[in-house]
């Protein structure tokens, strides 16, 4: 038999923007149908005009064609509304290409969601098997693999609770489990691994290597490079519908990373294939927001830097430092303050993110300077004053501004005594 | 190729032509089918007081209703059975079909979650709908049984005939939901219309007048309305009054296949479009 698993041939999706968000009345219908027969008489070929490129209409997916072999693991990447999602959405059948045609050799599932059609009411257990239906799994596929669904989950204890009462984190770790207990040859998957805290995601981004191993095919979307780089045989890089560049996943990361999207919340640097390590971007955000310069006081501050390394190194060091309009060192952190074993790197795109907890800096505008080195023989890159950023907002209740670097809401304590000389002079006491 | 026990389907994506039943596939999609339902079932008294009684409650009330306005004060006839288990022997079948198609209607709206994110026949949707008012249905039944006992009417040997009444009832529900519940996954206008189009369709259907009313040589036309049929059906299965079914009848099974073979081409045609504009 061949060994191709995914075969995509000038794949298209055509969309009608206006239309979809805005919902479509019985009204609208009447008159485009009115429209069309109107039509007739006008255009020879009015199947033509009905997919032109207009204000309100967009082709999500234009002329997409790649090839996939039998146990590769493809990485899509590409920004938001790139038509990542489109292509797996057709591919796993959930909508109809406008043109084109693939063809996928072997069961199909798909993971665009983990939890699809779970019940608040139903309880663990017949979620398990409800959602594994969904998915497309036979009742006795699941009665077998109910036991390892139930441990990869860790809520073995909840099991006969509705899951209305669950908190978000077991929600979502049940319903990875089932999602990760699917076993079809092809699998496709988007952006589900970024669910849950980090043990949990390790977990699953270690299952996700295991599916690998096992030869299965897999196509996976996600804006996590780094596992992107680490799980994917090839990458593909998408925008606008279109296929920009596809090949090693690194080379395909990098491009994508560096590729000038404006904006100063994150600045590129153009890479030098000469030297050993560099650092790519730097990105400024807050904790659940767009890349933004402008802060508000009080969500933790997240500086990404993407890096690229091209020899393997015993050790590295990714550091920041933080200083004021004046000039001022205000703190400097690097990764072996966080990281205390000794940061061994294999050549390859890495992204780190520093926090800076919310609440500690003052409302001010700041200025960052990255550097990345081999600890005690070089320095790979520096870029002093990249990038700046603003926390705005009054940090406190009143109106005043508060001054000094720093607006950290330090402890205070309170109590009552009912003898103050008494605790003065048990101070003094220690004094001495 | 890996295990010898999972086929390997190559799957072909491209634009639809015209149109594919796909009836095998819907087969295939059974265990899904049966989950959906199972959920529908197990869920749908959960957090109430009273439960399923509820599935008594609307019919029983609704013949209370009719038995004091219209057996009572407007006087129609019942065929010279007593009012209340007239009305009622309709209304069972009735509510069914109301609960269920007003369900089948909005199944796809109520499960567009899935419907974006995961493939299967979305055929399943009104089905399982459908099929999920049984239980209530049954438990409505007995309120019946119960009421032939106290009113001592005792089914003849048509009694055997009941199956097909009930499963024509399931099929009409079903017919009209293919195309409601396809039409409102994309103009919503149809959630609004169909409680009203239940409502004008009791007074069209035979359940607080016999059909007798009408004239008799008008009468098969009446049976274009397919519930005509089936509650004239019920009638004469359990309470042995009304005529027995015969040209009224004939046009109303005419009708239910006409409705629901074109509610399943409706429905695989606009299939493919529904994830995208639901």
């Amino acid at each position: 038999m061949t060994d191709i698993a995914i075969q995509v041939e000038g794949l298209s999706k055509y969309y009608r923007i206006g239309k979809r968000g805005v919902q479509l009345t019985l009204k609208d219908s009447l008159a485009k149908s009115w429209r069309r027969a109107f039509n007739l008489f006008k255009f020879q070929n009015n199947r033509q005009d009905e997919f032109r490129d207009t204000n309100n209409s967009i082709w999500a997916l234009s002329d997409v064609s790649f090839e996939v072999k039998k146990g590769e693991i493809i990485g899509i990447i590409g920004r938001n509304g790139a038509g990542k999602t489109t292509l797996l959405k057709i591919l796993s059948r959930i909508t109809e290409p406008t043109k084109g045609y693939a063809e996928i050799n072997g069961r199909v599932g798909s993971l665009l969601e983990v939890g699809t059609g779970f019940h608040p009411e139903l309880t663990g257990r017949e979620n398990i098997y409800l959602n594994g239906a969904i998915l497309g799994m036979k009742r006795a596929e699941i009665d077998h693999k109910f036991d390892n669904i139930v441990a990869f989950s860790e809520i073995e204890k909840f099991l006969d609770t509705p899951v209305k009462r669950y908190s978000s984190g077991m929600y979502v770790r049940l319903a990875f489990a089932v999602a990760a207990h699917l076993e079809p040859e092809v699998l496709m998957v988007d952006e589900v691994l970024a669910v849950g805290d980090t043990a949990f995601q390790r977990k699953c981004v270690g299952k996700m290597g295991d599916v690998a191993k096992e030869g299965r095919t897999v196509l996976f979307v996600s804006h996590n490079m780094s596992s992107i780089s680490a799980l994917c045989s090839r990458g593909i890089w998408i925008d606008n519908g279109k296929i920009v560049q596809e090949g090693p996943p690194d080379h395909v990361i990098q491009a994508y990373l560096s590729d000038g999207i404006s904006g100063k919340s994150t600045i590129r640097f153009t890479t030098n294939a000469a030297k050993t390590g560099q650092i790519s971007f730097i990105s400024i955000e807050a904790e659940g927001e767009k890349p933004s310069t402008v802060l508000p006081f009080g969500k933790p501050i997240f500086i990404k830097i993407g890096y690229l390394i091209r020899e393997r190194l015993v050790d590295h060091r990714v550091g920041v430092v933080i200083r004021n309009m004046a000039g001022v060192t205000i703190f400097v952190s690097n990764n072996s303050d966080f990281f205390t074993k000794s940061m061994s790197i294999t050549p390859g795109t890495y992204v780190t993110r520093l926090k800076i907890p919310g609440s500690l800096l003052n409302a001010g505008i700041y200025v960052v300077s990255c550097y990345l080195g081999e600890p005690k023989v070089r320095r790979l890159d520096t870029r002093d004053n990249a990038i700046h950023f603003e926390i705005t907002g009054n940090p406190y209740r009143s109106n005043e501004v508060r001054q000094g670097l720093l607006a950290y809401p330090f402890e205070w304590h309170l109590e009552k005594t009912d003898s103050w000389s008494q605790n003065i002079r048990g101070s003094q006491v220690k004094r001495k | 190729m890996r295990s010898s026990n999972t086929f390997s389907p190559t799957v072909v994506i491209k634009p639809s032509p015209g149109f594919t039943l796909k009836f095998k596939e819907f087969w295939n999609y059974r265990e899904l089918l049966y989950f959906l339902i199972w959920r529908d079932i197990k869920v749908r008294y959960k957090q109430t007081m009273i439960g399923a009684a509820w599935a008594v409650i609307q019919p029983f009330f609704t013949m209370v209703v009719f038995s004091v306005i219209f057996g009572k004060f407007a006087k129609i006839p019942s065929e010279g059975l007593p009012y209340p288990i007239f009305a009622y022997c309709a209304l069972v079948p009735w509510t069914y079909f109301a609960n269920s198609l007003t369900k089948a209607t909005n199944t796809m709206v109520a499960n567009q979650n899935m419907i974006t994110k995961v493939y299967f026949p979305r055929l399943v949707l009104p089905v399982s709908a459908v099929i999920s008012g049984i239980p209530d249905f049954l438990i409505s039944f007995l309120v019946l049984i119960g009421m032939m006992f106290f009113y001592k009417i005792i089914p003849t040997v048509n009694i055997l005939f009941l199956p097909l009444f009930t499963l024509l009832a399931i099929l009409t529900a079903l017919a009209v939901g293919l195309w409601t519940s396809a039409a409102n996954a994309i103009y919503r206008d149809v959630q609004y219309a169909v409680p009203f189009l239940v409502q004008f369709w009791l007074f069209a259907s035979p359940v607080v007048y016999p059909s007798s009313l009408i004239p008799a040589h008008w009468r098969f036309l009446y049976g274009l309305n397919p519930m005509a049929g089936v509650i004239e059906g019920f009638r004469w299965v359990l309470l042995d009054k009304g005529e027995p079914p015969g040209l009224m009848l004939v046009v109303s099974l005419f009708m239910i296949i006409l409705v629901f073979v074109g509610g399943i081409i409706y429905f695989r045609r606009m299939e493919g479009k529904i994830a995208d504009v639901i």
